[in-house]
This record gives C-alpha cells, structure tokens and sequence, in this order.
C-alpha cells in the first residue's frame, strides 16, 4: 500500500511538515490525516462545497481537487493558520456578525474571504459574493457572512472580548456572542469525522445500486482472507439485536443493514472493516454479492396503482398511514361560496444538504459501547442503537460531537448502528465518515408531495371553508412519515379562521429515499398548496392580498381547525400589520417598475406560517439540570443538542436569568447521555420552548435551594466573587465558600433538575383536540424579478416579520430566519433531488452567497403564556412562508403559477408560455 | 502494478506516454471528482510538473494558451476584446477555487457538452496542438471535440497549447450563460459572439456558438451569415428571430427541457450579440 508513498514536504500555516503518501493524494486528506489539522473540512470531495478551502501560496483553492505532489515545496494557510494565538480580525467579525451557525463551512469561508480581504481590504458585496460564490453554507442564508466580510476591517487582531456579554439580570433579550462560537472561528470546534482514534477501523458500506433488489452474497469468508487489509465483514446476520430500527416505535420497520432485499437505491446492505492504513485501497466495488434487480415504484401514483408489489406486506395500498382533521361541513360550505379557488401543486424530493456527511466512531469502554458521532438525538440514538445490537440502553453511551447541520435528517440514526456493531464485535474501535453521495442516497429527504385543495370565501372576503388532500411520497421505510401525515392536516389551513374544514394527508412508500423530518414536516409544502389558492381568493374577491390574510387570520380567542381554543398569544394579526409598509412599498415600486420594463417584471408576493412547537399531541419531555461548582462556575447541563441554531447560547441565556447570575458564570456541559439528562431531540421546534422552559424551572429552582440555605428571601440578589457566592438582602450581605461544602457526583455544590412536558391533549377521530401548547407565526414578503424570456427569477428582497413571542437572542433569531428564508428559496427554485441522477452537490443545487437576497427581519413579540420568557418557538416556521411568498410574486410579475416546485426557469417560461397561449 | 509519474520536460512526458496507457492529472477539478472514494488505480501520468505548458504567449500567427493555463491566470492576462467572452466565461466556471487550478486544456479534453470554455474558443477558430514522441498536429477545436466526453486525443498524445489564429482576435465579444443559481453552477445553455463591425457600423463578420444544446457545441453558421451587412439592433433581432436553429439538439434532462433550451438559445444568443455590439462596459444580464 506504501509503495507508492512519497516524501511530501510543504509548509503549512509557517511550519515546514512532510508527509508519507501517494504523491496523488489529495491535499485535504494529507491536512486531515497525515497532519491532524481537522479544520479543513471535507463536504463533498469534489470540488463543489468549498468546506475544503485552504490558500496555497496565497490563492484559493480546493484542497479536495489538489494532489499532495502539487503542494510540494508550497506554502498551504489552513483556517488553523488565520489567527495563531488571537483572532484575526475577520474571525472576530464572523463571531460578532453571527456568520457561523453550525461552523462547519466556516472554516472554509474564512479562508476564500482571507484571500479576497488581503487584496481588497474594504470589499463590496458584489466582491464578496464573487469570492465566496464557491462555498455553500446550509444554516446561515449567507447575509451575515456578507456582512462580517465587509465589516472586518473595522475589527482588530487580538483577543475575543465580547463587550455584548450581559449583566445578571439581562441575558434575555441580549444578543451576546454565541458561547460555542469561538471554535467555530478558529478550526478547533471538532465535528463527528474530526477526532478518530488512530487505531480505528475504517468502515467501507455496500449500498445497493438499485432501487429495489434482491441480493445474495459470494464467498465472503474468501473475499475477507484474499482482500489485504480488510479485518472483517459484516452482514444482517451479525446483527446481535432486532434488526429494525424506526423513530416512531410501533412503525420501526428499517434494517440496519438489509437482509436479502434492498429497498431502495444506497441502502445498507454490507460493511468492510478495514485496518488503518489500507482504506484507500479497498474498493467496496470488488464486494462479492449479486444483485436481481426487481420492479420499482417512485411516484405514490405507482405504488397505489393495483398489482403493485407491497414494500411491507402489513401495509396494503403502500399506505404506511394517513392523518386527518375534520370539522364542519367543508363541501356545503363551498358549494354556498361566493367565490373557490382550485388547484394542484406537486413538490420534490428536497435533501438536507448540510455540508456535514454523518460521521462518527464507537469503541467499547469496558462493557459499554461509545458512540460519538453528529447527532439532532442522542438519547434516541441511545435507544435505537441499543435494540439493534442487543444491549441495554444504559450500555450504550453517546457522546455528541458538534453538528454540522442537521434539520431533521440528523435525528435518525445513520451510521451508529453500523460503527456500533463493528466496535461490538470486534472490540476495536470504528470509524466511519459518509461521502457525499452516500449521505444523499441513504439518508432522509423532504417529502415529495402530490396536493389538491380547494377553499372557499364568502362575499366579503371571509374563508368560509377548505378541504385539502395531500399524498406525501414517503420512500421506502417509515422514518417520519406518520409525523407528516399528522402535521400536515392539522396546520394546512395556514393561521387563518377556517370553520369548516377537511384535510387528509397520506404518507405512502415507494421505492425511493425515505421522506423523514425535514424543518416543517410537511407544512412547508401544504403552505405552498393553501397560500398560492389565497392569492387567487384575495383576487376573486377584490381585496388586496395582504388585507385578504388579515380579514382571515386568527386571533386572539379564535379556534383552529382541531378546535383548539386560542385564549392569547397570536401573532399572525401583528406579522402582517408589521408586513404592511413594506408591502404598500413594495407593491409601488413593481407597478412603477413595470410601467416601462416589459423583458423583466417585478413581483411581489406574500405568505404566511403558522406551526405548534413541539410534538403533535404526544409526550415530549425535556430535562435540564444544572448547580454551582466549588469553582464558582454555573454549570449547565445541556442537553438541548445545539446543531448551530443556538440552544448552548439560548438555554444559557433563559437559565442565568432565571437564576439570577450572570451569563459569564456559565459553563456548558454537552449532551453526553452518560452525563446530561435527556432535553429531547432538536427537533418541532421545541428547544427555545420546552427545553427553555425546562431550564427555567431548574434554574428557579436552584435559585430557591440556594436562597432557601442561606435562609434569605426571593428578593435576595445572588453574586460570583470567584468561587464565592455573594448573597446580599438589603443591607445585609452573606458571603459562601463554595468549595466548603460538599460536591455531589456531577461535581457540584447546589444542583437542580427539572423536567418540563408541554401540556397538549390527544386528537380525536375528527382530528380534534389541542396538539400543541404553543404555537408560532409568521409572514414573509417576497420581491423579486422574472425574466420573461429566459424564466429566471431574481430575488430582489424577502422582508419577514415572525412572532418568536420573545426574542432571547435577537441576533440568533435574524440567523434562524436568513437561514430558513435560505432553504426557502431552494425549495422554491432549485432543489430537486433524483435519485440515480442528483447525488451530489453540483447536479442537486442549493443557493450559493449569489442567490440569497437582502433579508429585513422584524421580531415580533406577543408573549406566550405558557413559553419562557414568553417565548415561542421558531427553527422551522421561518421556512413555510418563503417558498409560497416566492411562487405568489412569480404569479404576480407574470400572471402564471408554476405548480411544480421547484420553479426552474424551464418551468417558468413554461407556466408563462402555457399562460399566454390562454 | 499502477505507475505514478511527473515529468518535469515535455519529452519525458511524450516518452511516457508513448510506453504505457495512463490518465492526465493536471488541474484535478475533473480528476479528483470522478475519481471519488475510489482507491486510486491505473497509471497516473501528472501534468503539474509541465511548467512550459502554461501561460499565455504571442507568436507572429497566434495567440497561444499554455494548456495548463489556469482560468485564473487567463484572466489576469491582458488581450484584445475578442477574448472578453472567454474571458467572462472563466469567471464562471466553477468557482474561484476551481479557476485558481482548473487548467483551459482540461475543460476541453473532459469534454462536457456543458464545458464553459468551449463556445467562447469556438468563436476565437481556436486550434488545439497535440504533440506525441512522434511529432505534432493541430485540430481545429470543433474536430477535437468528437462528442460527449469524446475526443480525437490519441493515447499516446497530450494537449499541448490552444492556439487562437491572431486573423480571429479582431472585434468584440461577449458570452452569456444561464444557468439555475448564480455560483457554481453547470449551464442550462449558454452561448458566445464574436462580431466585427464594418466602418458603417455593420456587422463585418459574426461568429456565434452556443453550448448546452447538443453534444458538442455548436456554431450558428448560418446566422453568422445572415448577420453580415446588419445593423446592431432590429435588425439582428430580425435575424435571430428567424435563424434556424436546427444545428442545435437539446435534450430533456433535470436542468431544463428540450424545448426550453431551444427558447433560451435563442434569446441568450441575442443577448450575447447585444453585449458584443454595446460599448464596451456595458453587460446583458441572462
């Protein structure tokens, strides 16, 4: 395997290094392994991420695309390299701007500015996006990158001082420098492939090539003794557990690795355990197994047509299930409408895309098994990998690392189960990174969606009823299919008083990927389907479109569609009065616009969201503990997974405010679940909200447990004087060593634990009841211009207004909405995933830094009763209304609705042309 | 057993290639991608060492690109208006990484029906030099590019140089490209115009090529010549109105229709003419 290794002698970051290796080994790699510098990341492999950028001798390029024999002799600059002891100035303006959310494309951006910022000290955007157009980012939507690029100069080299760090008292509502953030910056913040053990077994995965097949293996036993360097195969029959895993307990119906049947193209079927050293000579192609390849379905049309095959023969129809909310009389109450509005709309397969290909590495620590690996979930991952390899939950321990984006798909397990099992039988340690095009075949998508609505209003203008059917293409195992067969009919009326009301969602498996969670289950795509019909109402009925929503939005005291009583907290109403001068602007300056262009034509559209946080009608606990150290630090266990949204910075901010000591005192302790208790999955939205409101409840409790040993009362102030806790009461002031009293296990000196549990009740047969105990709201506006003859859509403007009840970290709550607003326009107009045909990232597009407006954020603060703070949830929501707002500014530039997303241009001349031929 | 190689001398080069069938390794933005996880197999032949085969020199009859040229140093060269549209196409292939190491010869032997470079050379009457231990020939582009990802390079032969005859680095240019984001991004079509003006301000000469639309592209000969004599304007939107476009043979795939692309070839050539005929400055957006 060294044969062929050469002395590769370079320098990087001023140090001269070598490295043994095949001289046409990448340079990421040769960074990565041979040198250990794990800050260049690697997304793709191919050249069309960026995550890999470093400088050699000064230029920006690919690390992935260069051979090591290329930077002989050369000078390389890692994001190791940016700033030595200190921040460079760009990595504190990336910090201060809030330009890293999960970090894993950061480091890659920071290099491609780097070079842009050492010719051109004072870029514009245009600039900017020139130089960075070759770096995707999947959390940030790109604007505050933008910003903290042009900004930079005004910041100095040195040491991160964050003059935003708030006093006792004030953490809420303060936008401090994210308390994860100074890894993120620098290269050290170690995602799931950044800290293999040396001596691990590198995994290889068999995947099937074919969508649907049956298999049988060759010789393995041969295979493994001829193949150098291969240690061990394993296959579903070494699989010492139940073989199945699922999210949902009563639908689990996925193998860990497949037995005799691939279900869909990427499947699991085989792994390669092979030893350090010879990873990159083993050709999982040369596996020995044969496949017969057997008919397949795609499209929910095919797998319910009569005479298909069943994918789970307990699942007739190849309905895994359906969800539906009635009430009223939804057919009366259209037949008796002054005006319905009609139509279909179908979406696509829409992959996560996160520039983090799951990775991760498990070793057994005496007779438990360690997984530490990227995760939205530990304790599910916990659980599901304990049933698949047959040990006790408490056996099984997992050790999140840093997330590099997530939104749903990182909440089923992936890899664990298969690093697991070989760490298990082997009893050496395992380690396994997905390439990118296996994290696109075999991991979860958006559903594809086929709907039909129709809704009707009366002759002023008012909704008088509505009835929705949606098929959602659920792939080819359960995953979340049954949430977005549930979610979907409870919020397809959008946050408007709808009375009578039917809506059906039905999640049906083919032989694709599997649909799971992605930011929205599902409503993001019936929000398309209900707002594109409202502009056609508003139209009907004469009203303007944004008064056409405000006639009908819900209100304080309405009930919804599962009549659900709403007794306060709905913002919608303020959303959209908040939307109303941009949208007065906004309109004008089209109508101007379009006086005189006729090659383009501006568009303006709206749309809006609503979306309960948390799970539907379910138990969805969170727990957070937390106590003081004899040290004087506020330790927080925090297990709220941050996957670069901020829960380390949000909880940290609820509880040191609840608390009564300052934010600087706290210290994270992360979602290991041998030592943090379970604050659930990052996941509906909920962490802000449950996992929130559970460190609330703790931190009051410590602070009562604290006051209640120094015998004072509430209005006592709590103080740190180093590892002294400083009481005062009035005059009177009482001063505690902690390190005089005695340490629990955790460490800690005064501990609380509490749990938190929204309270929501079970749906009935008619879908009624109250699912969610808080829910939030949004509206977006979209400006934008369509090329007539071309079809293209350029986005001028997305201006959006979202209820978070109450902003705790305002600065985190911009990123939310920009990032959302971000995978928004993808869905809208790009992303389709095909599977065979797209699994990569240059044929599956997402924006780049050039497809992502100006972004306007206004903050919307009607307090939740029941949220801390009054806060309410907003991850997802801030997705559902931007794809809609886009399609409806489409129609309103042109005249024509595209109906399939996304709209391509192709798409769009077609709709335009389709419209003129009348 | 696989080889590895990198030649420092041309000849060296040529001798190795004479005795042994290998794949180029020059830029790496085609090599590494389909290369993937893959182990590394087959003889590797790699091109960096070359230092003669890049940059960009004059001789009495041609412009000549080095082929390890990088997109990046093509753009801090300085030429005449006729190379803007290769110009402006090298500032969207790829990204800046990707110009910073893809190489001009390697866009064209990975020949992509979608490959960037290829109209603008088009329009250039760019030439390639393919050289072997046995001597040289030089191909017009449209005959060195067979079909999609299919070439006239024989095994035992390198690209050494694209030349630009110095009778076709007369006028204006421009290329225009449509693609469905703005970065990174491969194209849904695109196409190139090179037109000299007469003293009257009529188009003297046009070439025009678009991409994207067959599987290899394609030159518009006969609206080159229905543009001889026109003036910038009415006129050339007449023109373009009613070329035939039958040389072009798109298909159907995830980027766009068939149909589209035979709309949008139409307009983006228009609009690729528009620009090469406006002052210089002034940009068409796709």
């Amino acid at each position: 395997m060294n044969a062929l290794g050469h002395a590769i002698g370079l320098t990087v970051n001023g140090q001269p290094v070598s490295a043994q290796v095949h001289p046409a080994t990448r340079l990421s790699a040769v960074l990565r392994d041979s040198l250990g510098l794990t800050g260049t990341k690697i997304g793709c492999d191919a050249g069309d991420c960026g995550a890999c950028t470093v400088l050699l001798d000064g230029e920006a390029v690919c690390a992935c695309l260069v051979p090591a024999a290329s930077a002989q002799g050369r000078s390389v600059r890692t994001v190791e390299g940016l700033g030595g002891d200190t921040l460079s100035a760009l990595q504190a303006a990336f910090l201060s701007h809030g330009a890293a959310q999960c970090g894993i494309c950061t480091p890659g951006l920071l290099v491609a500015a780097t070079a842009l910022l050492e010719r051109n000290p004072k870029p514009d955007e245009a600039a900017v996006q020139d130089a960075l157009g070759g770096v995707l980012c999947r959390c940030t939507g790109y604007r505050k990158i933008i910003a903290a690029v042009m900004d930079a100069w005004r910041f100095a080299d040195g040491s991160p001082h964050d003059a935003r760090l708030p006093g006792s008292g004030h953490a809420v509502g303060a936008s401090p420098v994210r308390l994860d953030g100074i890894p993120k910056v620098t290269g050290g913040e170690k995602f799931g492939a950044d800290s293999f053990p040396a001596d691990a077994l590198a995994l290889l995965v068999v995947r099937s090539p074919h969508h649907h097949a049956r298999f049988a293996f060759g010789d393995l036993a041969a295979y493994r003794r001829d193949t150098p360097g291969v240690a061990a195969v394993f296959t579903a029959a070494d699989i010492p557990g139940v073989n199945c895993f699922g999210v949902i307990a009563p639908f689990a119906d996925q193998p860990a690795l497949a037995e005799n049947l691939a279900r869909f193209r990427g499947e699991a079927v085989a792994l390669i355990a092979v030893e350090p050293g010879y990873v990159a000579a083993v050709d999982p192609a040369a596996f020995p197994v044969t496949w017969t390849e057997l008919p397949h379905t795609l499209t929910p049309a095919e797998a319910q047509a009569p005479g298909r095959d069943l994918l789970h023969p307990s699942r007739a129809g190849n309905l895994l299930t359906a969800g539906s909310v009635s009430r009223g009389d939804p057919e009366g109450a259209l037949a008796g409408s002054a005006f319905v509005a009609s139509g279909r709309i179908e979406t696509s397969y829409v992959e996560h895309a996160y520039i983090e290909p799951e990775a991760g590495f498990a070793r057994m620590e005496g007779d438990t098994l360690v997984v530490t690996a990227c995760t939205q979930a530990p304790y599910m991952d916990r659980d599901e990998t304990a049933k698949v390899l047959g040990l006790a939950p408490d056996k099984v321990r997992i050790v999140p690392t840093a997330t590099g984006g997530g939104f749903g798909s990182k909440l089923d397990v992936s890899l664990q189960p298969l690093i697991g099992l070989v760490a298990l039988k082997t009893g050496r340690p395992a380690a396994l990174a997905y390439t990118r095009t296996a994290s696109m075949q075999s991991t979860t998508k958006r559903h594809p969606a086929s709907m039909a609505a129709s809704i009707g209003a009366d002759a002023e203008g008012r909704v008088t009823g509505m009835v929705f059917d949606g098929d959602f293409n659920t792939g080819a195992y359960a995953s979340w299919g049954p949430t977005v067969a549930n979610r979907v009919p409870v919020h397809a009326s959008g946050p408007y008083a709808t009375p009578n009301y039917r809506a059906t969602g039905r999640a049906i498996h083919t032989n694709g990927p599997i649909s799971g969670a992605f930011r929205g289950f599902g409503v993001p795509q019936a929000a398309i389907m209900q707002e594109t019909l409202y502009d056609e109402l508003a139209e009907k009925s004469g009203l303007d479109r944004l008064e056409f929503r405000m006639k009908n939005a819900l209100r304080n005291g309405s009930e919804t569609v599962t009549g659900q009583h709403l007794a306060s907290g709905v913002g919608i109403a303020d959303c959209l009065e908040a939307l109303k001068p941009a949208w007065t602007r906004a309109l004008a300056e089209a109508e101007a616009f379009n006086a005189s262009a006729t090659l383009t034509r501006r568009g303006v559209g709206i749309a809006s969201c609503w979306y309960g946080c948390g799970n539907t009608s379910l138990p969805n606990p969170s727990t957070i503990k937390l106590g003081l150290s004899p040290a004087g630090d506020v330790v927080l266990h925090q297990g709220a997974v941050d996957i670069g949204q901020g829960s380390n910075t949000v909880i940290a901010q609820i509880a040191a405010d609840a608390l009564g000591l300052p934010l600087a005192a706290v210290r994270l302790r992360g979602a290991d679940t041998a030592m943090t208790p379970d604050a659930g999955k990052t996941s509906a939205s909920r962490q802000t909200f449950v996992s929130g409101k559970a460190a609330e409840k703790a931190a009051r409790a410590l602070r009562e447990s604290i006051l209640r040993f120094a015998n004072v009362s509430g209005g006592a102030t709590l103080g740190l004087d180093g590892g002294t806790l400083v009481i005062a009461e009035g005059e009177a002031t009482r001063r505690i060593e902690l390190a005089s009293l005695p340490a629990d296990l955790d460490g800690l000196v005064f501990m609380a634990e509490e749990t938190y549990d929204p309270p929501t009740t079970p749906l009935d047969e008619n879908g009624q009841g109250s699912p969610y105990a808080v829910y939030g709201y949004g509206a977006q506006i979209a400006e934008l211009e369509v090329d007539m003859r071309l079809g293209t859509v350029s986005l001028l403007k997305i201006t959006a207004a979202h209820d978070v009840g109450r902003a705790i970290n305002p600065l985190l709550a911009e990123g939310q909405i920009e990032g959302g607003i971000a995978q928004g326009i993808g869905m809208a107009l790009m992303e389709e995933y095909i599977p065979g045909r797209t699994e990569n990232l240059h044929d599956y597009l997402i924006p780049t830094i050039g497809d992502v407006p100006p972004v306007e954020s206004i903050l919307v603060e009607v307090p939740d009763p029941e949220g801390p703070f009054g806060a309410k949830g907003l991850g997802e929501h801030v997705l559902i209304p931007t794809a809609p707002a886009i399609l409806n500014a489409i129609r309103h530039a042109t005249g024509a609705l595209v109906t399939k997303i996304p709209a391509t241009p192709s798409r769009v001349l077609a709709a335009i042309r389709a419209k003129e031929a009348g | 057993m696989s080889r590895y190689a990198k030649p420092t001398s041309l000849d060296e080069a040529l001798t190795l290639l004479g005795d042994a069938s290998w794949r180029m390794l020059a830029g790496g933005t085609d090599f590494y991608p389909a290369q993937g996880t893959r182990p590394l197999t087959g003889n590797i032949l790699d091109l960096n060492g070359l230092d003669a085969l890049r940059g960009i020199a004059d001789t009495a009859s041609h412009v000549v690109i080095g082929a390890r040229t990088t997109w990046t140093e093509l753009l801090r060269h300085p030429l005449p208006p006729a190379f803007d549209a290769l110009k402006q196409a090298a500032r969207e292939v790829g990204s800046v990484q990707i110009q910073n190491m893809a190489s001009i010869a390697g866009n064209l032997c990975n020949a992509s029906p979608a490959a960037d470079g290829v109209p603008p050379l088009i329009v250039l009457d760019a030439e390639v030099e393919l050289r072997s231990i046995r001597g040289s020939r030089v191909l017009p582009l449209g005959d060195f590019i067979l079909g999609n990802r299919k070439t006239a390079l024989l095994s035992n032969e390198l690209v050494t140089a694209i030349r630009v005859p110095k009778n076709s680095t007369h006028g204006t240019s421009a290329f225009v490209k449509l693609g469905a984001r703005r970065y990174l991004v491969i194209s849904i079509a695109m196409a190139a115009a090179r037109i000299e003006l007469a003293g009257d301000g009529s188009i003297a000469s046009a070439a025009i090529a678009v991409g994207s639309c067959s599987a290899v592209a394609q030159r518009l000969a006969g609206l080159e010549a229905a543009l001889v004599g026109q003036k910038p304007g009415p006129d050339i939107e007449r023109a373009v109105a009613e070329a035939d476009l039958a040389a072009l043979t798109p298909i159907d795939d995830v980027r766009g229709t068939a149909e589209y692309r035979r709309a949008a070839a139409r307009e983006i050539v228009l609009r690729a003419l528009a620009q090469a005929s406006a002052p210089s400055g002034q940009s068409v957006a796709a």
